[in-house]
């Protein structure tokens, strides 16, 4: 009789901490994430409010916990394809994709992305556009697990079936890791309970087109904005626009959140806390830079989240009422058109970058994932629990559980939070299963 | 007056006093009209002294006010509720007060005579509609009496003659569509307008109309209730015509030209691509965007009734602005669709001295010419 055993699908904050609950209690966990490294969101951030504590410094840990757990099984590079629910058993079918790059092999020395011909081509998605990388590729230098991936929608090979007369990755890799004919392999798992761990997009911001995002390069996303503060982002964590440190800084909460127009009526919950903590992030590294927060309420509900916003107040950052109208280019700079609602008047805030608090919105797949596992969805396109008061974390499904953005927009303790619980909650099922196999 | 009956009407109670409409509102910044704070008033205060709110004749009813609110408030519709009340009390700008009673006299807020409403076809035969047609070619009071909108009115006439389109016009038994006479205040006025004019047209039985002026078009489009009846800006039946090979641009038109996007074309029905697909259809024409365009496209002040109103502020006129914006394009033609926007944009043209640089003209006069010569 095989160990009890949970499907985690998802690999971010949420997913990590589940797995592990569950290994630790002694069951099996298989956590599939559909990247090439765990670590998802939070591994894209900074640093965390309120206590700003290095996010990738304490997420790090826990990646390679999981790496190591002997009770997980990480498959990463990896989707979940079918689900059947035959009495208490799932029967999931997961897809391998080719990495290209053999895992035994490759010890993730990189001279494989050095030597690329499309180095510094390629979009960055884990840096959110805002640098290029090759064709091989791991998403950032602390990936579990560290091992290169060829992208097959940007590498020549793949996609034009030749790339110069040699391949100068395979000529790179000292440990003859890259493997071009490995195709995609399906894996068959037996698990006693599901959590689904699958995060959260952000809402395209050119669906508020009076920013004049992708118009203008000094205006970006807040988690483009942690890019470009983080130390191990392209910039090494100096916020420069176009070059040069922006010496007037806007921020504008509530970009298309509480808006029902975007499809967003409710509030992302995480904004005001991840703006209060770019402003502090500005002022750290530019001392004499003038901080600007637009609000129309300020949410700091949290444990030690008032005294966060308090403590970013004092830190001289000009927090005004209004939710600006419209961005336009006066000479080399922006200018911020907004009614600053105490004064009462319409006012004009110059900047030379301008950070949008977009909306957290369900993944675009969501519709695809709960068909494959018979889910339902609220309103508001996330997952639906069971009950919104005392079933947070279960789903129509019996052995089925909800952890983290997927059900909701949350931060990282509400999501870590809910993750154990789910983990509990399947845990039960867990038992249940070893308790009649015993 | 009592607020509280307006503010259940408008539903008003859904607003979260975010600031984006009067942030927004291109009058904002240069009168002391405050949406967003007579929004407020309306909400706690049991009444309100409209006679003191002068500067609600101030609104052009761009709507941008309308377009970014994220509650559905549609802070403008205020306006228009609240000068409705003065124009009842009969408190309103003897300007304002002479358009209402052109219109209702003869049909045109100009006060231009009825029998006078085909003069812009200039002797040329022009099919009645009531005869019955294909297409119903409404023309609009600016464009039938204004010398310098009749050209686009003539410009339009040719092409559909020259694209073999079956249309005709109401002649003189056309009355003004009204558009302007709701955001005036006007609503009884604004009712019987739509009464017979939606009378005559549906009897002409064509399937589609087409308008000169975006004013019209909206006003057609989305409060008369037209069923049935497909109705048309003309820069959507020309981009059309041009696509589908019925309108040949042969001439060169070599010119660097910008395009200003009017608010009832754009903002408030998104026809963005359309105009400039004409423009860009004409050979020799380099476009140019100003900065603010699309959807950020800045108010020539010349809608809500503002043609027959000076406003509480003269001076800084946003047409000023917006022309100096094209000048600074480096454009030689700041290119309209829009009866209103070439008026008002000419005007400051003139005013500001750049008539040795910018030229305004409609799509329609560059479409013209790049027809050739009749």
């Amino acid at each position: 009789m095989s160990k009890p055993a949970a499907l985690i699908i998802g690999g971010g904050i949420a997913g990590i901490q589940a797995a592990l609950d569950i290994a630790d209690a002694g069951f099996k966990a298989y956590l599939v994430e559909r990247e090439p490294s765990i670590g998802g969101r939070m591994a894209q951030l900074d640093k965390t409010f309120p206590t700003l504590d290095c996010s990738s410094c304490i997420l790090t840990p826990k990646m390679v916990d999981v790496g190591r757990h002997s009770n997980i099984e990480l498959m990463t590079y990896c989707e979940v394809v079918s689900v059947e629910k035959e009495e208490d058993i799932f029967r999931a079918r997961v897809r391998q994709k080719p990495r290209y790059v053999d895992m035994d092999r490759c010890t993730g020395c990189g001279l494989c992305a050095l030597a690329c011909r499309r180095k510094d081509r390629i979009l960055h998605e884990f840096d959110e556009g805002i640098a290029k990388r090759s064709s091989i590729y791991v998403p950032f230098p602390q990936a579990v697990p560290l091992k290169y991936t060829i992208d097959p929608e940007a590498c020549l090979y793949l996609t034009r079936g030749k790339c110069g007369n040699t391949f100068l990755c395979k000529d790179a890799c000292p440990a003859d890791a890259i493997d071009f004919e490995q195709q995609e392999t399906f894996v068959d798992l037996e698990v006693d309970a599901v959590i689904i761990a699958t995060g959260f997009d952000l809402m395209d911001p050119t669906l508020k087109p009076e920013f004049g995002y992708g118009v203008y390069p000094e205006v970006m996303t807040g988690i483009q904005f942690e890019r470009l503060s983080s130390a191990s982002g392209p910039t090494m964590g100096k916020i420069l626009v176009n070059g040069k440190e922006p010496k007037d800084v806007v921020f504008i909460k509530c970009v298309g959140s509480r808006d029902p127009h975007t499809g967003v009526p409710y509030c992302s919950r995480v904004c005001c806390m991840y703006t209060a903590k770019h402003a502090h992030l500005v002022r750290d590294r530019i001392p004499d830079a003038n901080i600007t927060v637009f609000y129309i309420d300020v949410r700091a509900f949290g444990k030690g989240y008032e005294e966060f916003y308090d403590r970013v107040k004092h830190e001289r950052v000009r927090y005004r009422r209004g939710e600006p109208s419209e961005v336009y280019r006066r000479g080399d700079r922006l200018v911020v058109l907004a009614e600053d609602t105490m004064l009462g008047r319409p006012v004009e805030v110059e900047a030379d970058l301008v950070v949008l608090a977009t909306a957290v919105v369900p993944r675009g797949d969501t519709a695809d994932v709960a068909e494959l596992l018979g889910l339902e969805r609220s309103p508001d396109g996330f997952f639906q629990e069971a009950n919104v008061h005392l079933r947070p974390v279960d789903t129509v499904v019996e052995g089925i559980y909800l952890a983290g953005c997927n059900q909701s927009p949350k931060d990282i303790p509400d999501t870590v939070a809910q993750a154990k619980a789910a983990a509990a909650s399947a845990m039960r099922v867990l038992a249940r299963r070893r308790r009649q196999s015993t | 007056m009592k607020t509280q009956a307006m503010t259940e009407q408008l539903e008003l109670y859904g607003c979260i006093q975010c600031g984006k409409c009067t942030g927004g509102c291109p009058v904002a910044r240069k009168t002391t009209l405050n949406i967003r704070s007579l929004i407020y008033y309306m909400l706690v205060e049991p009444e309100l002294k409209v006679d003191a709110h002068e500067e609600l004749w101030d609104c052009t009813s761009c709507f941008t006010c309308v377009e970014r609110c994220p509650k559905d408030v549609r802070p403008a519709e205020l306006i228009i509720a609240l000068r409705g009340q003065l124009v009842e009390g009969g408190r309103i700008p003897e300007t304002i007060g002479a358009a209402l009673m052109g219109t209702f006299r003869q049909g045109n807020p100009a006060g231009m005579a009825r029998e006078d409403r085909s003069a812009w076809t200039d002797s040329r035969e022009v099919k009645a509609a009531q005869d019955g047609c294909d297409l119903l070619y409404y023309i609009g009071c600016t464009p039938s009496y204004d010398i310098r909108a009749q050209p686009i009115t003539r410009a339009l006439a040719r092409a559909f003659t020259v694209a073999g389109l079956d249309f005709g016009t109401l002649g003189i038994e056309e009355s003004c569509c009204g558009n302007e006479i709701r955001r005036m205040g006007e609503e009884g006025l604004f009712e019987m307008l739509v009464e017979e004019n939606g009378e005559m047209i549906r009897a002409v039985g064509a399937s589609r109309m087409v308008t000169v002026s975006p004013h019209c078009f909206n006003t057609f489009k989305n409060e008369y209730g037209l069923d049935g009846i497909d109705v048309l800006h003309y820069t959507q039946l020309v981009a059309a015509l041009i696509e589908q090979g019925k309108l040949e641009l042969a001439n060169e038109v070599n010119k660097r030209v910008t395009y200003h996007d009017p608010c009832f074309l754009g903002k408030q029905n998104r026809v963005y691509d359309e105009p400039r697909a004409i423009l860009q259809a004409i050979p020799g024409v380099e476009l140019i965007e100003m900065d603010r365009n699309r959807e950020r496209s800045l108010c020539c002040e010349g809608g809500g009734g503002r043609m027959w109103a000076e406003g509480t502020n003269l001076e800084e006129r946003l047409a000023f602005q917006r022309v100096q914006e094209a000048a600074d394009t480096g454009a030689e033609i700041l290119a309209v669709a829009c009866p209103f926007c070439l008026l008002t944009l000419e005007d400051a043209v003139k005013v500001r001295g750049l008539e040795e640089q910018l030229r305004v003209m409609d799509i329609m006069e560059l479409v013209n010419l790049s027809l050739g010569e009749e």
